[in-house]
């Protein structure tokens, strides 16, 4: 079992300069991470999400506020924080066998413990008989797996996914939703999702954390109080995953402008239209 | 289900189909005197030379000068090409102060350089490899260079987030993601390199090799040792190659096909 450490995020700011221009990507992020906690992170394009795990995970730095691990503040990437990107990022020189010991490379773990870490993490993401396969010759649902066993086979503290099963069909996505929650439930090892897809979100997570962008804040927090295994028909599951999707309905800029011309009333100047996007 | 037809020729003997009917054809059209020139010489007045020179010992001096000069030359053209390479790949600084110059003087034909390499070096030896080194040269930077600067950034995050150092990142991430783009260069070198070989005995003519046997039979019209010259020097390349095919296989197996397959 991974020590599970708590993530505190206090006042997160983080600007890009554009064309001499500040251009603020996430405003003010306070979030705070339950050791063991599973959180998922719903928003738009552009809301910052995928900056947020960058940030978290140290690919990205140069950041106001404060990001606490532990209580330890974050600098520059660790083996004590995974992740798992959209692609599956392998190297296609490596087998599975030897991608998944990329994760070992820095631990202090002997050659036989490397091993058998390596082969129980193959067996946890249900790849058995493939430690030999190339990337190229498996399939995009498999390369996932591959990613996640990768950054899990370190016993990371925290994993974070960026939208790991996005580019994959429904089926194995929700094939993969229910093997990262059996992960989940079996290390309890604390995981951060950040998806576009607010079903995965309802389904997988503790507390829903739903972002607005420009600039990246967070909206609200919705507790999942359900238990697992979560039925994604049951009536309780349907009025969560409605509590989140009205986030996304109550944002101003999708209320309709008023129309510029109405029966019977002289038409509003084209310098008064007001558009709804 | 299997074909079990019998094949009239088969697969693997099919590429001599054409070389065979050419050289009957070759050897007919002397025979019936079909062409009276005194430079068409018969295959087998070709293939009688050919035993000749191996008989005498000559074809071991110019092959194994040959083949030397062409080691030496490709080695120290691939080495320094590998190392300019990158060094303009991996430190932009490097590239925009020696880019320019570089790029300015690969523009320059290859056998341009002759007459400046015979006043520096002379007509020996030295001057022969320098020339070699050259054309193996100017391959293996360009490739080397594009080979480190297309490593993908992707697969860089994944080194990061694994606290890589950055001997790791430069062994386990740069150099097999370049690998397949320094291999393409090693096999211009080569095939640059052989044909500056023959192009050094050639213009700076003096000692033994393969170019100087041509020379030979061009001076005193025997047709055959030309023809016989060519054909060694046709069969070296072709083996230089295979030899590079059989490495190619064994260290980029991992690359996947992308290409059609008709």
């Amino acid at each position: 079992m991974a020590h599970a450490t708590p993530l505190a995020i206090r006042g997160l700011n983080k600007r890009y300069e554009v064309k001499g221009q500040a251009l603020s990507v996430l405003q003010a992020i306070d979030l705070a991470i339950a050791p063991g906690e599973f959180v998922s992170i719903v928003g738009s394009s552009g809301c910052g999400k995928s900056t947020l795990l960058r940030l978290i995970v140290g690919l990205e730095g140069d950041y106001e506020g404060e990001i606490l691990l532990g209580g330890q503040p974050v600098t520059g990437t660790g083996l004590e924080r995974g992740i798992v990107f959209q692609e599956h990022r392998l190297f296609p020189w490596l087998t599975v066998e030897k991608n998944v010991a990329l994760g070992l490379l820095n631990s202090r773990l002997t050659e036989g413990e490397r091993r058998a870490a390596v082969r129980e993490h193959i067996a946890l993401v249900g790849l058995q008989g493939f430690e030999g396969a190339y990337p190229h010759q498996l399939s995009g649902g498999m390369s996932q797996r591959v990613a996640i066993a990768r950054a899990l086979v370190n016993r990371p503290d925290i994993l974070l996914l960026d939208e790991p099963f996005g580019a994959l069909d429904a089926m194995t996505r929700a094939h993969l939703q229910d093997e990262l929650r059996r992960i989940w439930r079996q290390e309890g090892i604390t995981m951060v999702l950040v998806t576009h897809d607010v079903e995965e979100a309802v389904y997988l997570g503790d507390k829903v954390v739903v972002m607005e962008p420009r600039p990246g804040r967070i909206r609200r927090t919705v507790p999942v109080p359900l238990a697992h295994p979560r039925e994604r028909s049951a009536q309780a599951f349907a009025v969560l995953k409605e509590r989140v999707l009205q986030e996304f309905a109550a944002y101003p800029a999708a209320q309709l402008a008023e129309p510029p011309y109405r029966r019977g009333e002289p038409p509003v100047p084209v310098g008064r239209w007001q558009f709804a996007v | 289900m299997q074909k079990t037809s019998k094949h009239f020729i088969p697969p693997r003997l099919r590429g001599w189909v054409l070389p065979v009917l050419i050289v009957a054809l070759w050897g007919w059209a002397v025979h019936a005197g079909a062409v009276s020139s005194p430079l068409l010489v018969s295959p087998l007045e070709v293939w009688r030379r050919g035993v000749e020179q191996v008989a005498s010992g000559e074809l071991r001096v110019a092959l194994s000068a040959s083949l030397w000069r062409n080691a030496w030359g490709v080695l120290i053209g691939m080495a320094a090409g590998f190392g300019a390479g990158a060094l303009l790949g991996a430190s932009r600084w490097a590239e925009r102060l020696l880019g320019p110059s570089f790029h300015t003087l690969k523009q320059i034909s290859l056998f341009a350089w002759i007459p400046m390499l015979s006043m520096w070096f002379g007509l020996g030896e030295a001057a022969k490899i320098a020339f070699i080194a050259l054309a193996a040269f100017f391959p293996m930077v360009l490739n080397t260079f594009e080979g480190i600067r297309s490593v993908p950034r992707e697969l860089i995050e994944v080194g990061r987030v694994h606290a890589f150092s950055p001997w790791q990142m430069l062994a386990r991430v740069t150099a097999p993601a370049a690998a397949p783009s320094i291999f393409t260069g090693i096999q211009l070198a080569l095939i640059y390199g052989w044909l500056a070989t023959l192009g050094a005995e050639y213009l700076l003519a003096s000692g033994k090799g393969l170019g100087n046997t041509l020379i030979d039979g061009r001076e005193h019209f025997w047709m055959d040792l030309v023809l016989f010259g060519v054909l060694v020097i046709g069969a070296v390349g072709f083996a230089l190659n295979a030899v590079l095919g059989v490495l190619e296989r064994r260290l980029l197996a991992w690359r996947e096909r992308t290409v059609a397959q008709y």
